[in-house]
């Protein structure tokens, strides 16, 4: 039988699985015009999110941009939710009123779902602020792209936490490209690690199509931070396999580069580790993938038969009022 | 007259102002190799090079402050904002540097910029990407803020823009970029001042004031109307900054009933000071209090029938036309 940590191992390939086939349903609902708005995908850096949450408590905070159900659904917010937070439905986890770039879930530490390219990178730095403020040993996982690298708000926010030695861990996913922009494009360094060294922030390099690799380097570096509070940053380099956004036919690289990363497919990676090892069957994977895809689709059918949110939500929440105090359930937990 | 789209009629103003003028350039995120995010853009890189039709990284107030410093030497730079809910992260730069230098400098220097691209809400964008920026930037003296509706509009006040010797925002509309209606030929140069309304319907009973993404809403409800023997008219203000003063007043002399419709917020809207500047000139030629439509004051949810709930429409529109019209 397998140990604690090797079941673990299976639940995280579940976990990116589960992300992968709701994104595949996502995309497929999206284009039958089921969602609105911007959609941006995931699809391709599943090992990202779902290694740092293993090496994290589920009480630590996470904040990240508009690319987000893989956060929320890592977090353990349900496909659901998520789903009928796409067809904005107020069964969905920001009540139908955010959309796929602004998915919340206070209860599980899931601070958003951020559409301003680098303005959420201070609020992570807020964030960890408090836990230090009130002697905590959380810590805060702030992602971001490679396009945020370059906004004012992300420098200032490095060196805010610099200064005032705060426990978060600057996360950027580098899928090489912000839109249309590659970072050779973008930015005057080379490697985008080397941002951290100008604020005296220590900085990691991390293979993002590995989900061990991203787990265990970030598991040092939690410990590393609860022992003593510090900043640290990670660049994980990572591949979107989708365009940008839905409207986006991504065809500003080249086939042979997309391929190349399919080739090392986090999923496949991971799997093929597992098997290697004998923790894993065929059997198994293909249960839960199975699995997987009958959450996802269910996910469809919740949204879809879910309710819109009242018109009465229209003014409910642009200001607290006793009939909207905030669920309590994050706050204390 | 041919008939182009809003986004070519902006890329002919684009490219004829980059061709006339060696110190005009276009500069912002993703305008060269991917076209535009939009593709107002298209095809520019190609004509006049990577030293012209610049792209920038993710760095809104950076570049925005660049185009001021260049400006204050002598280049006149057009600053694309992928939508002007960016521009709020160079508010500094868009409010602060561009206008104020004339004054500071006890007149030495001007600030020939153009800052442009899509404003106000497009369809289920979320409250952060939705914002009408006009208010805003009409509040700070030395901005000049045209809003064009039509693909006419679109290039004769994309070209005066550049030409002018002060900062002057361009707010596009992502919901008219492919529409289309009749524009002069290319050969003919065309030019639309700033400051002047245009009537884009002619009505007995009541003036409607709109611009922008308003101003097909407008129409359609004038239409309507018709049909119920109202006679409306519909006057296209075309720039927030100058206003057309002297239009307003004629039409409302004219009608003597009027309802302002904005894609902005009600609270310190547009169209708060319009009604301002009418009562304060012509009280006794209003027959009715002034109407507005404008959005409901919250930030913009992402459910669509809420954001339905929440902009502007015709029918909202035709609803408070009839109000005053019985009243
Ligand atoms: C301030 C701001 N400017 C521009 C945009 C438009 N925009 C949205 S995503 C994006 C690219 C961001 O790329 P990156 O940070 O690498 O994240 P990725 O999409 O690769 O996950 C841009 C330019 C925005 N949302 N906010
Ligand atoms: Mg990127």
């Amino acid at each position: 039988m397998s140990s604690p940590e090797q079941r673990d191992e299976v639940e995280m390939l579940s976990l990116m699985l589960l992300i992968r086939r709701f994104e595949e349903r996502a995309s497929q609902q999206y284009q039958a015009q089921k969602i609105g708005g911007f959609c941006h995908l995931y699809i391709g850096q599943e090992a990202v999110v779902v290694g740092a949450i293993a090496a994290i408590r589920p009480e630590d905070y996470l904040i990240t941009a508009y690319r987000d159900h893989a956060h929320a659904l890592a977090r353990g917010t349900s496909a659901d939710a998520c789903m009928a937070e796409l067809f904005g439905k107020v069964t969905g986890c920001s009540r139908g009123l955010g959309g796929s770039m602004h998915y919340f879930d206070k209860a599980r530490h899931m601070y958003g779902g951020h559409a301003i390219v680098g303005a959420h990178v201070p609020l992570g730095v807020g964030m960890a602020f408090a836990s230090k403020y009130r002697g905590e040993d959380r810590v805060t996982l702030c992602f971001f792209g490679d396009g945020a690298i370059n906004q004012g708000s992300f420098h200032e926010a490095l060196n805010l936490a610099a200064l005032y030695k705060l426990p978060i861990i600057f996360i950027c996913e580098n899928n090489l490209f912000a839109m249309g922009t590659s970072v050779e494009r973008s930015t005057s360094l080379q490697q985008i690690v080397h941002r951290a060294e100008g604020y005296d922030i220590p900085g990691h390099v991390v293979d993002g199509m590995n989900f061990r690799d991203v787990r265990d380097q970030l598991t040092e570096i939690v410990n590393s931070i609860r022992a003593n509070p510090h900043p640290a940053f990670v660049e994980i380099r990572t591949y979107r396999y989708r365009g940008h956004s839905m409207s986006d036919p991504a065809s500003y690289r080249t086939k042979d580069q997309l391929e190349k990363y399919r080739m090392d497919d986090p999923i496949t990676r991971l799997r093929a580790q597992l098997t290697r090892e004998g923790k894993l069957t065929n059997e198994q994977f293909d249960a839960m993938d199975k699995g997987a895809k009958e959450t996802a689709l269910a996910s469809v059918k919740f949204a879809e038969e879910s309710e819109e949110p009242p018109l009465e939500d229209l003014y409910a929440y642009t200001y607290v009022s006793e009939a909207t105090v905030p669920t309590a359930a994050g706050a204390q937990a | 007259m041919r008939e182009i789209t809003y986004r070519l009629a902006l890329n002919e103003a684009l490219a004829e102002e980059l061709e006339r003028d060696p110190n005009v350039f276009l500069m912002g995120e993703e305008v060269a190799q991917y076209n535009g995010a939009y593709k107002v853009s298209q095809g520019l890189l190609d004509r006049f090079g990577p030293q012209r039709i610049i792209d920038t990284p993710i760095s809104e107030n950076g570049f925005a402050g660049m185009g001021v410093g260049a400006a204050m030497v002598g280049l006149r730079p057009i600053i694309e904002f992928m939508t002007f809910s960016f521009s709020l992260v160079a508010f500094d730069q868009v409010v602060n540097n561009a206008p104020n230098m004339l004054t500071m400098s006890g007149g030495q220097f001007n600030i020939p910029i153009t800052f442009r691209g899509p404003n106000g809400p497009a369809h289920q964008l979320g409250a952060t990407h939705s914002h009408a920026t006009e208010c805003l930037y009409a509040n700070f003296p030395g901005l000049k803020i045209c809003t064009p509706a039509t693909p006419r509009d679109a290039k004769g006040l994309l070209k005066t823009a550049v030409r002018d010797d002060n900062p002057v925002l361009v707010l596009e509309s992502e919901l008219l970029y492919s529409s289309k209606g009749p524009v002069e030929p290319i050969e003919q140069e065309l030019l639309i001042p700033l400051g002047q309304a245009e009537l884009k319907r002619e009505g007995r009973d009541v003036t409607i004031i709109c611009y922008a993404q308003t101003v097909p809403l407008a129409l359609a409800a004038a239409e309507a109307l018709e049909e119920e023997e109202i006679s409306a008219e519909v006057l296209d203000l075309r720039s927030i900054k100058p206003l057309d003063l002297p239009a307003i007043l004629t039409s409302v002399a004219k009608t003597h009933r009027v309802v302002v419709v904005e894609q902005d917020r009600p609270y310190c809207g547009i169209g708060a000071e319009i009604c301002f500047r009418i009562q304060n000139d012509i009280f006794d030629e209003l027959d009715a209090p002034i109407a507005r439509v404008s959005q409901e004051d919250v930030p913009m949810p992402y459910n669509e029938r809420l954001e339905q709930a929440v902009l502007p429409s015709a029918e909202k529109l035709i609803a408070a036309v009839k109000k005053i019209c019985y009243a």
